[in-house]
């Protein structure tokens, strides 16, 4: 029994957040966001370097077969350092879709170019997994794509997108289809891309080899513990900024972090974050090796770092005082992030609605 | 990750799943309030003879001797809880006195005192807390002044569960006034029937007493029965009350709790419909079960850590603050979820499960506020855990 990481996996976690402390500083990410550059080259070409994007591709088809907990510890490092890079969709949810429902030559045309970072990968399932909202929704027939998602991932540079219809198929679509249409949405959050896609008539091909709709699901499992293990790492390094911060801000004479109304806020802010990283390691591990548990524990590591994290975020934020709302320190970078984190993929209340339904405590919707 | 236990462990769990075939029948019934049953004794014993508690207390001082192992230590109490079958005893005397003995005790108080308690004949009491010194336990004042060969004992304990029915005492005293007030302590075992003793029953807002006051009137105590040195008690505590911490938030205890609400609201009804049915109840159920769930793994990355000798720093300390705080909001999560049904309590009509979630949420905000306060935790945690400073010592006046 043994419920912890490898040498490897420390070692793994240990070299992201080595080079993205280098290749991702605060200043990094505010010249990105300034210029709406939510998947910046320069990051992403650090991160190829390193193996990221063909970690969850299969061997055979020119990846490392490496699995959901592997990813989880990348997808901290990469909300602890706010990184303005693809990867959840790219790396993580693309890569399940085809090799879970692509055909021998869908695998082969994209999962090597995927693996190598050659070419990105984006993600449209944002209505099978939080619900449609303003009469979203695609519709598939004869090969042509109508509708449209929203909160589509990484798509804005993608030269693939896995698309979810109305009825829970999946199918590719080319990044310059012919009749596709994005609309970039602004959230909050400008290290990381959302768009509306708009189809008309678009040429899609369905993914359909495999089980499409058990295989969306295993795309929303882990979509979920990639957006849960970003809030692990964006609220730790919340925490130890405010934990810096209170050392160092003098007020009546001695530093903030000697009074207890400070210090009490920053030890329920750990109290309540560590546990996560235990359900978002057992969620991840569960997507790699308990399928009958998979779906159940990422909609809970997805919902209760949701909560924890928005208490994180505004509590850190509160430490720094005034100096916490303004831009100038960049705190907010990971507020944010944190708040899109909770929203995407499923709100912590859908989620555990969703989790009533898996044990058959809710009827589905 | 390897959430297998593996062949070795696969056969212990066999042998201890044999156990409790071959011996279920001899589980006690009647447990015995303030003092174990005789049945008790009896499945006790049973038990330490096959090595299912005190296992890793040397045979010579009466327990089983076997090498420490946190994995087998956990696959008996699955295969116990799994059973419904009450584990070895847990009182004070064996969650504390036996370990601070082991480490700090002289070989005659181990070959005396360890034993007996192990086995549930001997119960001890704990005499740490004063009216005047909770949080800070330090600056404690009942005296123990030399006279010849004992020590004279004057002053109060207070919140000593069991002190009524028990044999002995482990007490912290004051045998240096001059000294500092952590280096002036020591650590007495006496007798609760030595002269001088009183014992007063403590009621709580459950409307039991749960607890007593102590108080100590010249009471001669040889100066012998200290355990380490004399003004060494801060630290004989200090050891004890790691045992101690340990004991409090146990994830599992939650998981327990969790299935008995789980139950409670697939069976209980408002206006003909199902708790488990209404919404907003069962979004509460939802946000605790991550909660628990959480832990509970939290627990298993404590026991991997504990059997690779490493130190799991901030996931260790934040234990007691959440895990009292869960089993705190399932209770609140049960009295709600009954509605008015939820306050009866006594012997009342309509009343569910003996009024024990009242019970529980209201003793469990004596366990959040005792064996260190939610605040002293957020103290520990912010200063051990965080590296932030101490509160700095007020000038004097």
């Amino acid at each position: 029994m043994e419920f912890g990481l490898s040498e490897d996996q420390k070692l793994l976690q240990e070299s992201i957040r080595g080079t993205l402390e280098r290749v991702s500083p605060l200043e990094r990410v505010r010249a990105a966001a300034d210029k709406e550059e939510t998947e910046a080259a320069d990051i992403g070409k650090a991160l190829a370097e390193l193996g990221v994007y063909g970690m969850l591709v299969p061997e055979a088809h020119g990846g490392m077969g490496m699995t959901l907990l592997d990813a989880a510890l990348v997808a901290e490092m990469l909300g602890r350092y706010v990184a303005p890079a693809g990867f959840a969709a790219t790396a993580v949810m693309a890569p399940i879709a085809i090799a879970g429902a692509g055909s021998n030559a869908q695998q082969e045309a994209w999962l090597p170019k995927l693996a190598s970072g050659e070419a990105k990968a984006g993600v449209a399932i944002a209505e099978a997994a939080s619900g449609a909202r303003d009469g979203a929704g695609v519709t598939a027939s004869g090969g042509k794509l109508n509708g449209k998602s929203l909160f589509a991932l990484e798509t804005e540079a993608a030269d693939v997108i896995v698309v979810a219809d109305k009825a829970g198929g999946l199918h590719l679509v080319k990044g310059d289809a012919k009749g596709l249409a994005k609309v970039r949405l602004t959230s909050i959050d400008l290290t990381r891309g959302l768009n509306e896609l708009q189809f008309d008539n678009v040429e899609a091909e369905a993914l359909s080899s495999g089980d499409a709709a058990a295989t969306l699901r295993r795309m929303i499992d882990a979509g979920r513990v990639m957006l849960a293990a970003d809030t692990l790492g964006a609220g730790w390094m919340m925490i130890e900024k405010a934990v810096a911060y209170a050392g160092e801000r003098k007020q009546f004479g001695r530093v903030i972090g000697s009074f207890q109304a400070v210090k009490h806020m920053c030890a329920e802010m750990a109290s309540e974050l560590e546990p996560c990283r235990s359900l978002v390691w057992y969620a991840a591990h569960a997507f790699d090796t308990m399928p009958d548990e998979a779906s159940l524990m990422a909609a809970h590591a997805k919902g209760m770092t949701g909560e924890v994290g928005r208490f994180v975020a505004r509590t850190a934020t509160e430490v720094h005082g005034g100096m916490g709302f303004t831009d100038l320190l960049g705190l907010h970078y990971w507020f944010k992030r944190i708040g899109l984190d909770r929203q995407l993929l499923g709100s912590p209340e859908r989620v555990r609605h969703e989790a009533a339904v898996m044990q058959g405590w809710a009827a589905a919707d | 990750m390897d959430l297998a236990y593996g062949p070795e462990y696969d056969a212990f769990r066999a042998e201890v799943r044999d156990f409790i075939r071959d011996n279920k029948d001899k589980a006690p019934k009647r447990f015995g309030v303030a003092r174990p049953s005789e049945e008790s004794l009896a499945w006790q014993r049973l038990l330490i003879e096959h090595g299912l508690t005190a296992r890793t207390i040397p045979k010579e001082y009466g327990g089983y001797g076997a090498e420490p192992d946190i994995l087998k230590s956990r696959i008996i109490a699955e295969e116990f809880t799994a059973a419904k079958l009450p584990m070895g005893l847990a009182n004070q005397g064996i969650s504390m006195l036996v370990p601070t003995l082991l480490e700090l005790g002289t070989e005659e108080q181990k070959k005396k005192w360890i034993e007996p308690t192990l086995k549930g004949e001997v119960v001890w009491c704990q005499g740490y807390s004063e009216p005047g010194s909770g949080s800070d336990l330090a600056s404690l004042q009942t005296k123990a002044t030399e006279d010849g060969d004992d020590f004279i004992i004057n002053g109060q304990k207070i919140w000593t569960s069991t002190a009524h029915a028990a044999d002995m005492i482990f007490c912290l005293v004051r045998t240096e006034p001059e000294a500092k007030k952590h280096e002036g302590i020591s650590y007495l075992i006496f007798p609760m029937t030595t002269p001088g003793i009183e014992v007063r029953p403590l009621k709580t807002m459950t409307g039991h007493a749960e607890f007593n006051e102590v108080f100590f009137t010249d009471v001669r105590v040889p100066q012998k029965d200290i355990v380490a040195g004399r003004g060494q008690g801060w630290y004989v505590a200090n050891a004890t009350l790691k045992h101690e911490r340990g004991m409090l938030g146990d994830p599992n205890q939650a998981g327990t709790r969790l299935k008995e609400i789980i139950d409670l609201m697939h069976e209980e009804t408002m206006d003909g419909v199902r708790l488990i049915d209404h919404p907003v109840y069962r979004d509460r159920l939802m946000q605790l079960q991550a909660r628990v769930l959480a832990m509970q793994f939290h627990g298993l990355r404590l026991l991997t850590a504990a059997s690779k000798k490493e130190d799991p720093g901030i996931a260790r300390l934040i234990v007691k603050l959440q895990g009292c705080e869960i089993n705190h909001q399932l209770a609140a999560l049960a009295i709600d979820a009954l509605g008015e049904i939820g306050v009866l309590y006594g012997d009342s009509p309509h009343l569910r499960a003996h009024g024990s979630w009242q019970h529980r949420y209201m003793f469990d905000l004596g366990l959040i506020i005792g064996g260190g306060t939610a605040q002293i935790q957020k103290n520990i945690i912010s200063e051990r855990g965080l590296g932030m400073p101490r509160e700095p010592k007020p000038a004097k006046a």
